[in-house]
């Protein structure tokens, strides 16, 4: 068969290339250059191969740094997928409340990131905070600011707070998209509330959880604003995630070489986890 | 169709072994009001043990409030179910014995074939080995013993349907209603499983309800029909008789398709006059009515373009559309009051806006009053062919 070649067809590509090399490739070759070179000020550089990233490979709090962000983001997924379902079922499906439970859970999708650093800050706060104080007049000894256990819970707690609203939405509109007659069919079969939810309901979500689980996990892995206004790391290292880890490099040591460098492996660290999870759900989907 | 195979009379006569029923079901004045809105009203009917029933009625009638309202699904606003003498109203269907076929292919979607049939004999307890067995003879009979390791999404729409008619079947229910099973089928499946079920049906024990919009769909399943319009019952009969004498044009319109040509003209004279046309001698079945104002109705089968016996009445007029659908013509002629429908075999082919002749044979006249009541019928009995 003969082809017609058409030479404006590059034409009309050349907006999106554009785009996209501003967007995406020219910033992230920018990164790449850094990370290959040893940047003493704009007139001095050496180029050093791959040593930032064995640098960054063999560091030990950067290792425990991605350990605590895995922990972060499994314990968040955790928490939020099943809690997310349960609410979302749990919802109106007609009436006036449904439009009132929305708009509630809508609403702290739409208070910034560092509002709601911010927010908690002063809620849990154990002098002044109504969680702070609640808590500590129950008896249990808890200063985000001072133990560490105490603050990795109250990220937690704060990320659960930001953005369980996002999985029930999603699960929400799954659960509206199934006809009636399912429900009525397994009403006549006699089955339970559970059977109902296994092999109706929750076959019917797999695809806004697949969403659900893969914005979620990445979000969380990214998380920076909230718990550098929180605890801004600390205390210690014990909620110092991988962004902020990162920036503490690049702005704070102003190390951008090694900060290039931890930037890739980070982004390719997130490509394959999301990869991963894209590829066991969709799989258990086709059975 | 022929006979079904000998192993699926088997499995009926199985069933029928086990399945003692002898439901019958009373609608007493039931009535529905959902929003301000009166979905079923003040309606009464009848269903006889082991009978089969076909629910027609246009798109909207109250068919399916009318099927949810037996299952029990609903609650009627006013009005009493009666199994037997036993008041069934408040009792919940987890307590019935009911099965129910739906518009939607409705089934498990994470399960097998073979899960799904099985699901309500699981959930009702039934033994391991039993189940295995019921399964099985109902897979057989609605021909899908080889698809049942398939989930639903793998098959096609027709084979989820039978899924779902098969989950329905396994139960042998006391009471197994079918909600437009066929609608969403595409033409040439619709005709074949319309067949099947046709024998499948018939000889459970149960009482079947089948709600259906199509008068083809009424026909060839044969059974007792009820005609069902915006919520109220207008006819309960035997199909067959309920087609030949509709008790009313609104019978007469939604048990046809293409619709019962309808036209007003007057007994006068020992003539029959419909509209402007030349009278013809009053047809022997019409000879008891009294002159006077008719509406006159034809099934558009009736309408030829041949003069064939000599004494059939002349309809002039001007071709306004001709449908032609496989083996069949639906050549529409205006006579310049109303469109008379002429369902011509083979094809016909005529020009719109060209003259045209179409001739009524008068034996097949029905004559309403102008009330709308039926004043009479042809006496022969209306055949069933070409209905549809």
């Amino acid at each position: 068969m003969e082809r017609t070649r058409n030479e404006r067809a590059w034409l009309l590509v050349l907006p999106v290339m554009i785009v996209v090399a501003f967007s995406a490739i020219i910033p992230l070759m920018t990164v790449v250059n850094y990370s290959v070179q040893d940047i003493l000020d704009p007139y001095t550089r050496f180029f050093v191969g791959t040593e930032w990233f064995r640098d960054i490979l063999r560091d030990d709090s950067l290792h425990a740094a991605l350990g605590r962000q895995l922990v972060f983001s499994f314990t968040v997924l955790l928490i939020q997928i099943p809690l997310g379902i349960a609410i979302a079922l749990c919802m109106p499906t007609r009436g006036i409340w449904v439009a009132i439970t929305l708009v509630a859970l809508a609403l702290p999708l739409l208070v910034p990131w560092n509002v709601v650093g911010t927010i908690w800050q002063l809620f849990a706060r154990q002098d002044i905070g109504l969680l702070g104080v609640t808590i500590n007049a129950m008896g249990i000894d808890y200063n985000y600011t001072g133990s560490r256990m105490g603050a990795w819970l109250t990220v937690v707690a704060m990320d659960v707070w930001h953005w369980t609203s996002l999985v029930v939405l999603l699960c929400y509109s799954g659960l509206r998209a199934i006809p009636d007659a399912y429900y009525q069919a397994a009403r006549i079969d006699g089955a339970s509330r559970w059977a109902v939810f296994r092999h109706v309901q929750l076959p019917r979500l797999t695809g806004v959880l697949t969403i659900a689980v893969l914005l979620r996990f990445m979000d969380s892995f990214m998380i920076y604003a909230e718990p550098f206004v929180l605890t801004g790391g600390g205390p210690g290292s014990s909620t110092t995630f991988l962004s902020q880890y990162l920036a503490t490099m690049a702005i704070g040591q102003f190390d951008v070489g090694r900060a290039a460098a931890f930037s890739l492996i980070y982004f390719l660290i997130i490509l394959a986890l999301s990869w991963v999870f894209y590829t066991i759900i969709t799989r258990s989907q086709k059975g | 169709m022929a006979d079904p195979a000998p192993a699926m009379r088997r499995v009926h006569n199985d069933f029928q072994k086990k399945n003692g029923s002898t439901m019958s079901l009373e609608l007493k004045n039931i009535s529905k009001v959902v929003g301000g809105e009166n979905h079923i009203h003040d309606l009464s009917l009848r269903l006889e043990p082991g009978s089969f029933n076909v629910l027609l009625g246009r798109t909207l009638a109250g068919k399916t409030t009318l099927l949810r309202l037996m299952a029990g699904l609903e609650r009627p606003t006013g009005g009493q179910l009666l199994d037997r003498d036993r008041d069934i109203t408040g009792v919940s269907v987890r307590k019935r014995n009911v099965a129910m076929v739906y518009q939607q292919f409705i089934n498990y979607p994470a399960m097998t074939v073979y899960q799904n049939i099985a699901s309500p004999l699981k959930l009702a307890g039934v033994p391991r080995k039993e189940v295995d067995r019921r399964v099985r003879a109902t897979a057989e009979m609605m021909r899908m013993s080889h698809l049942l390791d398939r989930r639903p999404g793998e098959l096609s729409g027709g084979q989820q349907q039978r899924t779902a008619m098969a989950r329905a079947l396994v139960r042998e229910a006391d009471l197994l209603l079918l909600d437009e099973p066929l609608v969403n089928l595409d033409y040439k499946l619709r005709e074949g499983l319309r067949e099947e079920l046709r024998d499948i049906l018939r000889d459970r024990d149960c009482i079947v309800v089948y709600a259906t919009t199509e008068p083809q769909e009424a026909l060839v399943l044969g059974g007792s029909v009820a005609v069902l319009h915006e919520g109220g019952l207008i006819q309960h009969g035997p199909t067959h008789a309920v087609y030949r004498n509709p008790r009313n044009i609104e019978v007469a319109r939604i048990f046809n398709d293409p619709p019962m040509n309808l036209a007003e003209g007057r007994v006068i004279d020992g003539e029959v006059r419909i509209g402007e046309h030349r009278g013809i001698p009053v047809p022997s079945h019409l000879s008891e009515l009294a002159p006077g104002k008719y509406i006159f109705g034809l099934r558009p089968h009736h309408l030829s373009p041949a003069n064939d016996s000599g004494d059939r009445l002349p309809i002039d007029g001007h071709c306004e559309l001709t449908e032609i659908t496989g083996s069949l013509s639906f050549t529409h002629v205006n006579d310049g009051e109303t469109s008379w429908v002429a369902q011509i075999p083979g094809v016909f082919s005529a020009d719109v806006g060209e003259r045209l002749k179409v001739y009524a044979d008068p034996s097949q006249l029905f004559a309403f009053s102008s009330t709308g009541g039926l004043a009479c019928a042809p006496r022969n009995g209306d055949t069933a062919r070409g209905a549809g």
